[in-house]
């Protein structure tokens, strides 16, 4: 089996579909020959040619625009926003029409749509590139929110997502696309929307996380180990619906929870998480369950970045927090 | 050639030259007389009355449509008249497979396309079951926001030439919508994939209130489809004859693989933009509605076709006659639809299953609804 990087993961799954399925189709700024910013779609637009694979004018809201006509006319369109920053240039078509297609025409119309962007910071790039704006599509009914970890994951979700007869978002960490490899079956398989992952097993504390979180969790995860906690993380993967039957049986599990984003306090979807585990199994709760997420601020400039961002230590000492409280 | 003054570059004659090359077409004019024989399409008699038929009938819907409204019988209506020839010449040129994305005041050529009654009126009341388009229905239900069937128009197009599909998608927008970003990219975006497709502005001059001079500096809203290498073209939009001429000949050039076409209907509305309270004696004068009334397209076809000895007040009268019989029938079908319950809302959110979230909010309003 290949040792496959995110990035290739990513490319493997849209070469998969692409061959599975002619009405497929993969389309955006630079995508084409190029293979896209983070050569994402690299090699594809030579081996499907420009009727499959081909890149747009530079326009986010007509890319947008016409991922919805391909779609009312039989296609299964892939787009690409270059920088999930650039969504509030598409925002009407992805959460006004695209969101709404079925239930606008009562089921008559779907859309089929993936709508693929590298979100997420830490690597360092120009302002308005790097954000975590996840929590603005997951808060619009009828949008599907994936966000991978793992290149394993990143496959077999990215199948499910084009498979999928309803549109998704596939949020792609910038940070993870080449941070580790990972074994990646070649053949086509899928991993299903809405089903969260534990990634480790624990009897104390459980994490619940997503994004480039996963891997800071599992850090600080060991670190914890180490003075004899047992914690338990949960990679949610798909952020809207959220997998509460996974989230809620680990609680009940463990009795003590966090959770970790990198979003703002304010976006991103760790609330959501904190009210569901509180409707739903406050009795089995020790301690209140805490937020590690970034300052209600502005996603910050590159050279600040990693001051603003959470890590490692930060989950851990927050962990810590609830552990003994 | 560059546009120069003395010897330094123009651009102000580089503009006034793009600029005088829309002059508006008219072939029949207000006095329902032919003015332009070479553009005369020389329909056959029965298709001139059929077109009549259409322009009479959308007039007695309108004027029904309003008095609904104000009965509490219909809900949300933006009214048609004035823009009768605008919209059904231009629909009358299209095939069924041809594809309509509508504007909100777009419904009269949905119908023709062959949207039932019913479910326009539906629709109008906010009824879902209105927009659940029948099966090999290529129509849109009517956009709200301004522009965004601009950008999905062109892909609509490209997926009709990736088919190898003879057929074009049409659109249309107001003047007002001609300031959108989207309007401009849907149009850069036909013209750089060439696309099957037939951009109409009806520039009916307001925008609610707003006129279509303070929209914009250019001189005419066709000219807008230069910079995006699209051919346009401006027409008299009371004139039902330049309307289909003009869609005609674009679509036709779209099935021929030439691209796309735009087009600007110069228009009138003679009522208030929809009928949630707007006045237009706010904005304008009955001055100016005199002015345009005098330029009405169902008087001037209306001319033209007596005089060719097609068309009688008894023809005209049966029209009428059925428009009002099908109206009220319709209506009583429209009466006839069951509520909408919140667990039709949960139904209708997707195509694949319902999600967990959704599941158990929806056996939660089951359970309400089953009391």
């Amino acid at each position: 089996m290949a040792e496959l990087t995110m990035i290739q993961a990513i490319t493997d799954a849209l070469r998969t579909e692409l061959k599975s399925d002619e009405n497929v189709l993969l389309f955006g700024e630079d995508v084409g020959a190029n293979g896209g910013v983070f050569r994402a779609t690299e090699g594809l637009h030579k081996e499907f040619g420009e009727e499959r694979v081909f890149d747009t004018p530079l326009a986010e809201s007509g890319i947008g625009g016409l991922a919805i006509g391909l779609a009312l006319t039989g296609f299964r369109p892939i787009m690409e926003i270059q920088f999930f920053g650039f969504l509030f240039e598409v925002m009407d078509s992805v959460s006004g029409q695209i969101a709404r297609m079925n239930f606008r025409t009562g089921g008559h119309f779907n859309a089929p749509i993936t709508i693929r962007a590298p979100f997420g910071g830490g690597v360092a790039t120009p302002e308005m590139h790097a954000d975590s704006l996840e929590g603005l599509v997951a808060s619009q009914p009828g949008l599907t929110v994936v966000i991978p970890s793992t290149p394993y994951d990143a496959k077999g979700l990215l199948i499910s997502a084009i498979k999928s007869d309803d549109p998704v978002i596939f949020l792609e960490h910038m940070k993870l696309y080449r941070s580790f490899r990972q074994e990646v079956p070649e053949e086509e398989y899928s991993i299903p929307l809405g089903k969260a992952d534990v990634k480790r097993e624990g009897k104390d504390l459980t994490i619940v996380t997503y994004g480039a979180m996963v891997q800071e969790s599992l850090k600080a995860a060991e670190a914890l180990e180490k003075e004899n906690y047992s914690v338990e993380v949960i990679d949610l993967r798909t952020i809207q619906p959220l997998d509460i039957e996974t989230i809620i049986q680990s609680v009940e599990k463990t009795n003590r929870a966090i959770v970790v984003q990198e979003a703002q306090r304010q976006a991103g979807i760790a609330a959501n998480v904190v009210a569901e585990i509180t409707e739903r199994a406050i009795l089995s709760l020790e301690a209140p369950v805490l937020r590690v997420t970034a300052p209600d601020t502005v996603y910050p400039f590159a050279a600040g970045e990693n001051t603003w961002l959470p890590n490692a230590k930060d989950i851990a000492a927050k962990a810590k927090e609830v552990l003994t409280f | 050639m560059v546009a120069k003054k003395g010897n330094q570059y123009d651009p102000v004659k580089a503009l006034q030259l793009i600029e005088s090359q829309f002059d508006m077409v008219q072939i029949l004019n207000e006095e329902g007389k032919i003015v332009d024989k070479d553009l005369d399409p020389k329909l056959p008699d029965e298709e001139l009355v059929e077109l009549m038929n259409r322009m009479v009938y959308t007039r007695i819907l309108d004027q029904r449509s309003i008095s609904l409204n104000r009965q509490g019988r219909l809900g949300f209506y933006a009214p048609t008249a004035g823009q009768e020839a605008s919209q059904l010449a231009s629909q009358y040129v299209l095939e069924k497979e041809d594809f309509i994305l509508p504007g909100y005041r777009d419904v009269p050529q949905l119908l023709f396309h062959g949207w039932p009654l019913h479910m326009a009126f539906l629709w109008s009341r906010g009824h879902y079951a209105g927009s659940v388009i029948p099966d090999g229905l290529n129509i849109f239900p009517p956009q709200i926001i301004i522009g965004a069937q601009y950008v999905q128009a062109a892909g609509v197009g490209l997926g009709f030439k990736k088919k190898g599909q003879k057929s074009v998608v049409i659109t249309y927008t107001g003047d007002g919508g001609t300031s959108q970003g989207d309007f401009y990219e849907g149009l850069n975006f036909a013209g750089a994939f060439k696309v099957p497709a037939i951009f109409v502005i009806q520039n009916n001059q307001y925008a609610i209130s707003t006129h279509r001079d303070v929209q914009t500096a250019a001189k005419t809203l066709a000219q807008k489809g230069v910079a995006a290498g699209v051919p346009s073209v401006l027409v008299d939009g009371m004139d039902p004859l330049a309307v289909y001429v003009a869609t005609r000949d674009a679509r036709e050039r779209a099935v021929n693989g030439d691209g796309p076409t735009l087009i600007e209907t110069m228009c009138y509305r003679y009522g208030p933009h929809t009928m949630a309270g707007d006045d237009p004696t706010r904005y304008r004068t009955s001055d100016i509605d005199d002015e345009w009334e005098k330029r009405d397209p169902i008087v001037r076809f209306r001319t033209y076709l007596e005089a060719k000895g097609i068309w009688s007040k008894e023809q005209e009268e049966k029209v009428i006659e059925r428009a009002k019989e099908e109206i009220k029938e319709a209506i009583k079908k429209a009466d006839g639809q069951p509520k909408q319950k919140a667990t039709d809302f949960m139904k209708i959110m997707y195509k694949g299953d319902v999600p967990f979230n959704l599941q158990e909010q929806l056996d939660a309003y089951a359970g309400k609804e089953s009391k």
